[in-house]
């Protein structure tokens, strides 16, 4: 239920003057930090009502379906090709250097290792919160501006369970599979580059690949995405359900979705790779990374 | 459940009680001490100038929006203090007609008039499909647009399929948000006729808000109106009118009968040096 509020703060800044000006300058500053912190909490509620709602009442089969075939079936192609892609341009910025130094036949391990680390996760995240993530904010925010979602209100749906936990469970679910594609496209991308355009040898790339890349590093990518996926899921449906009215706002909603995804996703990368480097080092301090 | 009042027989009191009734946004007044008593079978019609809060009044009742003063009972129960669960149950019992029929885009229209259906009965698709065909052949729409997407469908249309949607559960009280705005005349007639035929068929309250008189002295009961915060006296009341339909047209205020007769009088005027003093 909406709440109308008494919350305006009254505006009896001083706003002549230099003085007048630093101080609107500082109290704009923490307006910013307030409304951050605001959208922060916010969002943390909504989450935690989204996942509340996955142990009460688990949506109908016919709204979890075209959410995994949109949200998951959909982008596999897109991932692909992209996977393919930067599987190649890896091979092709790194032979250089790896040739001046002679260690040519060491690009699969590089490029196999990037992949499954970094790349793989982060690319089909960010392929997914571009696709998906967009289109979810726009939808639920054109439903929220032509009165759709008060419409599922009165008819005694709850918006969250009936809208976002299909989509958050699509997008948790499906990404590790898209990952997995993304990490074999780029795999198969830069074997196909390095082995067919530069004559490197097969056996040695493969071999090489085999001696640095194990479970752990794709157990690491596909893990970290996981994240992503509940990161795009969240953000994107909350920007949806707090679009501005109008056009211009739905529009907002879907650029502000993909964009705070994004952020999202990279911090949460730099934390979860942390994180993940002390796990391996606590479990298998013998072994360098 | 909550019940401030005395207690009543369910069938004595009103099913709608307003009570001291103010909403604020931020600091914009819209509703400002209410009250309002819709007895059961009634039929009223909110009517007032844009801006004075009519929506807002609508979706107070169905608990869209939460009250910043006052309360709303509906049945003797405080519908802003329920939880979840049992706003869920009592909001079944409501109809809401939408000023944009809000259908689902994603949806056919058949799937949109089952929702309310699949939603609070656990109704299978299959098991719904009677029920969906007998409302739309009730507000006049043939089986062959059960299939079609709300986009492949006239406003007229939509119109009717949010009546069907609306009325599928055969609620207690039916909310109608200008239900005839953006209509022809002809087809704006046919939704005054599906109202009264409504309420002939069930025992329905119904509380419509509306800029159209004809379809206000039309379908109505009673009428209410509301006139704008800004445009009041700190201690006058929000309702300038209440009273039948006949009343309505023999009213000596000035800014009802201005209303009613669809004069601008020196508003325009008054518009304008507002906006020049700005």
């Amino acid at each position: 239920m909406s709440q109308a509020t008494l919350s305006t703060p009254t505006d009896d800044r001083p706003r002549g003057g230099l003085m007048g000006a630093v101080f609107n300058s500082i109290a704009d500053l923490g307006a910013v930090v307030i409304r951050w912190i605001e959208t922060l909490g916010d969002m943390t509620l909504f989450a935690l009502r989204t996942v509340s709602w996955l142990f009460t009442r688990l949506p109908r089969r016919d709204t979890l379906i075209p959410a995994f075939y949109n949200i998951g079936v959909l982008s596999l192609p897109v991932i692909a090709l992209t996977g393919t892609f930067i599987g190649m341009v890896l091979a092709v910025q790194s032979y250089a250097q790896f040739k001046a130094f002679g260690f040519e036949t060491r690009l699969g391990a590089m490029i196999n290792m990037s992949m499954c680390r970094e790349l793989g996760p982060v690319l089909a995240a960010t392929m997914l919160a571009g696709r998906v993530g967009s289109a979810l904010a726009a939808e639920i925010g054109t439903m929220r501006v032509t009165e759709q979602i008060d419409a599922l209100v009165t008819m005694g749906a709850n918006p969250i369970q009936y809208l976002v936990v299909p989509r958050f469970l699509a997008c948790l679910l499906m990404i590790p599979s898209l990952t997995i594609m993304g990490i074999f496209m780029g795999v198969v991308g830069g074997w196909l580059y390095a082995v067919h355009i530069f004559n490197i040898d097969s056996y040695h790339y493969w071999n090489n690949s085999q001696a640095f890349v194990d479970n752990w590093d794709l157990f690491y990518g596909v893990f970290k995405s996981v994240f992503f996926g509940a990161t795009i899921a969240i953000v994107s449906c909350y920007r949806g359900f707090h679009c501005a009215p109008g056009a211009e706002g739905v529009g907002r909603a879907a650029t502000a979705a993909f964009v705070l995804s994004f952020v999202i996703i990279i911090m949460l990368d730099l934390g979860l790779s942390i994180g993940l480097d002390a796990v391996h080092d606590y479990i298998w301090p013998e072994v360098v990374r | 459940m909550t019940n401030e009042q005395t207690p009543k027989k369910a069938a004595d009191r009103a099913l709608i009680e307003i009570s001291n009734l103010s909403l604020q946004f931020g600091r914009q007044g819209v509703l400002r001490n209410l009250n309002l008593s819709i007895p059961r079978g009634q039929t009223v019609s909110i009517i007032g100038e844009s801006g004075c809060g009519k929506t807002v009044l609508l979706k107070t009742i169905i608990a869209l929006l939460r009250p910043t003063s006052g309360h709303v009972l509906f049945d003797g129960q405080r519908l802003d203090e329920m939880n979840d669960k049992e706003l869920t149950a009592q909001r079944a019992r409501f109809g809401f007609v939408f000023q944009t029929a809000a259908l689902f885009d994603s949806m056919t229209i058949a799937e949109n008039v089952a929702f309310p259906l699949r939603e609070n009965r656990g109704m299978s698709m299959q098991k719904a499909e009677p029920i969906v065909r007998e409302s739309l052949a009730e507000v006049g729409l043939p089986a062959s647009v059960m299939d079609k997407r709300p986009a492949q469908l006239s406003g007229g249309m939509r119109k009717r399929v949010g009546l069907a949607r609306a009325l599928v559960m055969e609620p207690e009280a039916v909310l109608y948000d200008e239900p005839t705005t953006g209509l022809d005349p002809i087809v704006s007639d046919v939704i005054n006729e599906l109202m009264i035929r409504t309420r002939q068929k069930h025992p329905v309250t119904s509380v419509a808000v509306t800029h159209d008189m004809k379809n206000a002295r039309k379908v109505s009961d009673r009428i209410v109106m509301l006139y704008p915060l800004s445009r009041l006296e700190p201690k006058e009341s929000q309702v300038i009118f209440d009273g039948t339909p006949d009343e309505i047209l023999k009213s000596k205020d000035k800014r009802v009968s201005q209303f009613v007769r669809g004069e601008a009088g020196e508003r325009l005027m008054e518009m304008q040096e507002k906006a020049a003093n700005y």
